[in-house]
């Protein structure tokens, strides 16, 4: 179902008019005929909107430093902060040593007004020797909120004298949430710092089994980087890390050992997966565990990089038998949802991922959108080179390192990586745009007025959103679900993710709750009665 | 679970926390601006905050909760929000026309020094409409104190005395309850038969109903002439000193109402104080059906009180509803050995009154020897609970952690409750709410009784 660009101007045009020269440039119709669609992402939110997103912190310790389970998170800064950021996210961990995981901890310097006025660094401080004095942990990491940044704390100068006093490392990051325009700055630095000083510090050069890779930009979500190293164990693969889901610190270290890297969540991410190729040769591929066509794609592509016999056949394998097993326990999901239609707005990566199982289950994407992604996600990474940097972008650092002499290596010979790049998405990603039926529409940092509008104008049967949409949505009768932290269910990557998946979509819909909403009484008069001859009876 | 805490205590005193048990100030402030009819809360501050607000507040509540932010850039924070501020006014109330606008600060705007009430002066309001604010910064105090202040906003901009003799009305301050609580509170007072404002008043907002139709302003909420009369009214009942003294404390200056500052009422104590002193202040009998509920509750309490007798809880949570809680275990014979809050200024000395001093009176002639402690936090409460086990914990859904680390039942009481439904749309308060805590405290005592028995020892009836 299409909408017109009419459709699309009548909402805008219930915009003042400075607002409204802002949002139509977040927002497009998919018309392929166009060669290129530009979209404006990542860039300031208008004030009073009513946005999805959050802020550089949220994208910096809450995203990709808090999985890591073996570190000690210390949040810099009044309470809250470190507060929300602790067991929201559904990011699971195990350790076969629980006294080695820290998931369910949260630190904080707590900052009072002293701490504003007379700076907080003897209080981070205290708390690092507390920490260490507690907890012993083999490395740390520092996590700015906006003050500190504000009243001049320098964070780096604490986490340099706690490393000199411990010998462990503690990771200073400057994620004060002001810092760019959402989430999306946060990784970034989180990125930078973990390329920087993490990766390729442990002494191993070589990974331990045949067919190293990483697995990046997977958070393990209800357990869906679980579900991916079950599938690829059994392949055959070697993961030697994962960024940083049920991450380890130890293992990020030797992040330099693999031979390929698997780009999951591209927004998130790709800053690493860029980096590690240019400092140890080692290429990334865009991978999607979310959906069993996607899965099956994915582990092709990766078969097909490693161009080893046996791999190829196991690959083959594991996909007749996952399909055989899985595919009669999705068809009866598929009556259930067939024909339906949804939106599906998510962060930076899962508003992409998930049409393809939409669409597994017959069910067409009439929206799409991302919270805090960029024209690349969008539109596909040719864009880059043409995106401007802002003031805003401009004042988030941008760490490239070098080739490391020692350890570069071309993984495949360039010829050969010509030749894949042009059957399997080897350091690219094509974006949303890419994928998505003619006539839908694609949303930019979709706001609340938007959301309600969009749902008017197209009524779809099911809205995947977060959690501050999903009651807004379902007060219109419209079943909503979490795609964040996917409603306290999953996994829903993979195959078993996709079961998973099918099942708790069918739920939405088969549920006899919604039947409730309308009272008995609201179509039946007070008063029954006959109209006879003589009158009303 | 939690394997990386140790039994030995060790003083610590940096000032951080480990497992906090309160969080920062804005999100009391939006939670009680909701507390106004048509109102839409704004954070002005970075977005994250208002975004994990909303995060927060719609997981305990299970219903939309609008609120807009300044969405702070680094410029912003240099150069000052207020372009931001304005900017957001005007377009909040174009496109989403709430009758009132609250502006909480954050830490953000706080440090930065940004003048809120001067940015609002500056902006043209829409005739009929309001903006409200309150500083807030979340480097003092707690959640508690955040909506304590926003409370108080509703008095310093609201509260007007216009009649020369005082109205036959009450106000109704509830504090950092739930709309459930708050509904308890109004039935009650209605019993009474004593007119009342309850500001704020979130019942209807947050446990609106469902109708197919989204309404971002639900029909609940305390309206803007009724809390322009609050100045008129003959007397305040701030219920909850940490959260509602304050508002009332304002309206006794502002207006000239007398403040009457009184427990949460959590238990038949603090529950039978609220009537008497409504009792009193209007020369009005309790009525037959309240005394009814009370006779119903002191019977289960004494039916059942060998359930209870000399069992051993820890109690956390905000400091208002952790009184009124250790005041009902207390009641029934049990024993609240750890008794803290996140939340501080309550040592004793403190200004704004002692909670610690509070719970040692309560404690006094029981025998008790309890750990009682304000600005705690949860890592502190799980050492105390290893060195000195309790049968129950009461408190958060974070106590989840330590109930499971422990294997000790966990009541749910307060906020945040992430991980269960229902709470809060029925009370704790009253004879009614307390009657509910009693219910939930003994199933989850008497299930661990089931779980823990031999089958020899397994019983019909308990």
């Amino acid at each position: 179902m299409a909408i017109s660009e009419k459709q699309l101007q009548d909402i805008l045009d219930q915009y003042p008019s400075k607002v409204q020269k802002n949002r139509r440039k977040h927002i497009f119709i998919k018309n392929g005929e166009i060669e290129n669609q530009v979209i404006e992402a990542n860039t300031r939110t208008i004030p009073g909107i009513i946005t999805n997103r959050g802020c550089a912190y949220a994208g910096c310790k809450g995203v990709v430093l808090g999985p890591i389970k073996d570190m000690v998170h210390i949040v810099h800064g009044p309470i809250g902060c470190g507060y929300y950021a602790w067991n929201t996210r559904r990011n699971k961990a195990h350790s076969d040593d629980p006294t080695d995981n820290y998931i369910n901890y949260c630190i904080s310097t707590d900052m009072q007004e002293s701490d504003i006025v007379f700076g907080g660094e003897k209080k981070l401080a205290k708390v690092i020797d507390e920490v260490m004095d507690i907890f012993k942990p083999k490395a740390i990491t520092l996590s700015a909120t906006c003050p500190v940044g504000l009243i001049g704390d320098d964070m780096g100068a604490v986490a340099k004298v706690a490393e000199e006093k411990y010998g462990v490392q503690v990771l200073s990051f400057s994620c004060e949430g002001y810092k760019g325009v959402s989430q999306s700055a946060g990784h970034h630095i989180a990125n930078n710092i973990l390329m920087e000083k993490v990766i390729g510090t442990s002494t191993e050069e070589k990974a331990p089994a045949k067919f190293p890779i990483n697995l990046l930009g997977e958070y393990n979500i209800g357990g869906d980087g679980w579900e991916v190293e079950r599938i690829l164990e059994e392949i055959g693969y070697h993961v030697v890390s994962v960024m940083t889901g049920d991450g380890s610190y130890d293992d990020i270290k030797k992040a330099h050992t693999a031979e390929l890297n698997l780009v999951q969540c591209h927004r998130s991410i790709n800053y690493i997966a860029e980096m590690l190729e240019v400092k140890y040769g080692t290429p990334w591929l865009k991978v999607n565990f979310i959906g069993i066509q996607a899965t099956c794609e994915t582990l092709r592509n990766m078969a097909l990089y490693f161009n080893d016999e046996e791999l190829t056949k196991n690959t083959e394998a594991v996909i007749a038998k996952e399909l055989s097993r899985i595919e009669p326990l999705i068809d009866q999901y598929k009556k259930i949802c067939d024909g339906k239609k949804a939106f599906c707005f998510v962060g930076g990566s899962r508003g992409h991922h998930f049409q393809n199982l939409f669409a597994e289950l017959g069910i067409e994407t009439l929206l799409a959108g991302y919270e805090f992604a960029h024209r690349d996600d969008y539109e596909g990474r040719h864009v880059i080179p043409t995106i401007k940097t802002d003031a805003d972008s401009k004042n988030i650092p941008h760490y490239m390192p070098e080739a490391d002499e020692k350890r570069f290596r071309l993984k495949v010979s360039p010829e050969r990586l010509e030749e894949l790049k042009a059957i399997i998405p080897l350091s690219e990603y094509k974006g949303m745009r890419f994928d998505m039926a003619e006539g839908s529409i694609i949303v930019d940092d979709l706001n609340h007025f938007e959301t309600e509008a969009f749902i008017k104008l197209l009524k779809p049967d099911i809205f995947t959103s977060g959690i501050k949409d999903k009651y807004v949505i379902q007060k219109m009768g419209i079943p909503s679900k979490q795609l964040h932290n996917y409603d306290y269910s999953g996994p829903y990557a993979g195959f078993n993710g996709a079961v998973q998946f099918a099942k708790d979509i069918s739920m939405s819909f088969a549920s006899p709750t919604w039947n409730f909403i309308a009272p008995p009484w609201k179509d039946q008069p007070l008063l029954e009665g006959k109209v006879t001859e003589e009158g009303v009876a | 679970m939690l394997d990386c805490t140790p039994k030995e205590l060790k003083e610590r005193n940096s000032g951080g926390m480990i497992n906090p048990a309160k969080t920062c100030q804005p999100i009391g402030a939006m939670y009680a601006a909701l507390g106004i009819h048509a109102c839409l809360p704004h954070s002005h501050g970075s977005q994250g905050c208002c975004s994990y607000h909303r995060m927060h507040l719609t997981r305990h509540f299970r219903d939309p909760v609008m609120a807009s932010t300044s969405s702070f850039t680094e410029g912003a924070s240099v150069f000052g929000g207020g372009a931001n501020l304005k900017t957001a006014i005007n377009n909040v109330f174009h496109l989403y026309k709430p009758d009132v606008i609250a502006v909480h600060t954050t830490c953000l705007t706080e440090t930065i020094g940004d003048d809120v009430p001067s940015i609002i002066k500056t902006v043209e309001v829409p005739e009929g409409k309001v903006v409200i604010h309150a500083n807030t910064p979340s480097y003092v105090g707690s959640h508690v104190t955040g909506f304590s202040n926003m409370t108080k906003a509703m008095v310093t901009y609201f509260a007007e005395s216009t009649v020369e003799e005082k109205k036959e009305q009450i106000n109704l301050i509830p504090g950092f309850v739930n709309p459930g609580d708050m509904r308890e509170m109004k039935r009650l007072t209605e019993s009474m038969g004593v007119p009342y404002i309850m500001f704020p008043d979130t019942s209807g907002v947050l446990d609106s109903p469902m109708t197919g139709e989204f309404n971002m302003y639900p029909e609940g909420g305390v309206t803007v002439p009724e809390l322009k009369d609050t100045g008129n009214s003959k007397v305040s009942i701030a219920l909850g000193r940490f959260a509602s003294a304050d508002a009332a404390e304002l309206l006794n200056k502002k207006c000239q109402v007398p403040a009457v500052i009184l427990k949460t009422p959590i238990g038949i104590k603090a529950t039978d104080a609220f009537l008497m002193s409504l009792r009193q202040l209007f020369t009005t009998e309790i009525p037959k059906e309240l005394e009814i509920e009370r006779g119903q509750l002191v019977d289960i309490m004494t039916d059942t009180h060998y359930h209870f007798q000399g069992k051993k809880v820890a109690i956390f949570g905000d400091p208002d509803i952790v009184t009124g809680v250790t005041e009902l275990v207390l009641s029934l014979g049990m024993e609240p050995i750890h008794v803290l809050t996140g939340t501080p200024g309550g040592t004793s000395n403190s200004i704004s009154g002692s909670f610690e001093d509070n719970i040692r009176t309560m404690m006094e002639g029981t025998g008790i020897e309890a750990n009682i402690k304000s600005a705690g936090d949860l890592f502190t409460l799980h050492q105390w609970i290893k060195n000195q086990p309790v049968d129950l914990i009461i408190g958060t859904t974070y106590g989840k952690y330590i109930a499971r680390a422990e294997d000790i039942p966990l009541v749910r009481i307060g906020f945040p409750i992430l991980d269960r439904s229902v709470h809060s749309y029925l009370p704790v308060v009253g004879y009614r709410g307390a009657l509910r805590v009693i219910e939930m405290i003994s199933n989850a005592l008497l299930d661990r009784v089931d779980r823990d028995a031999s089958d020899e020892d397994f019983e019909l009836v308990l």
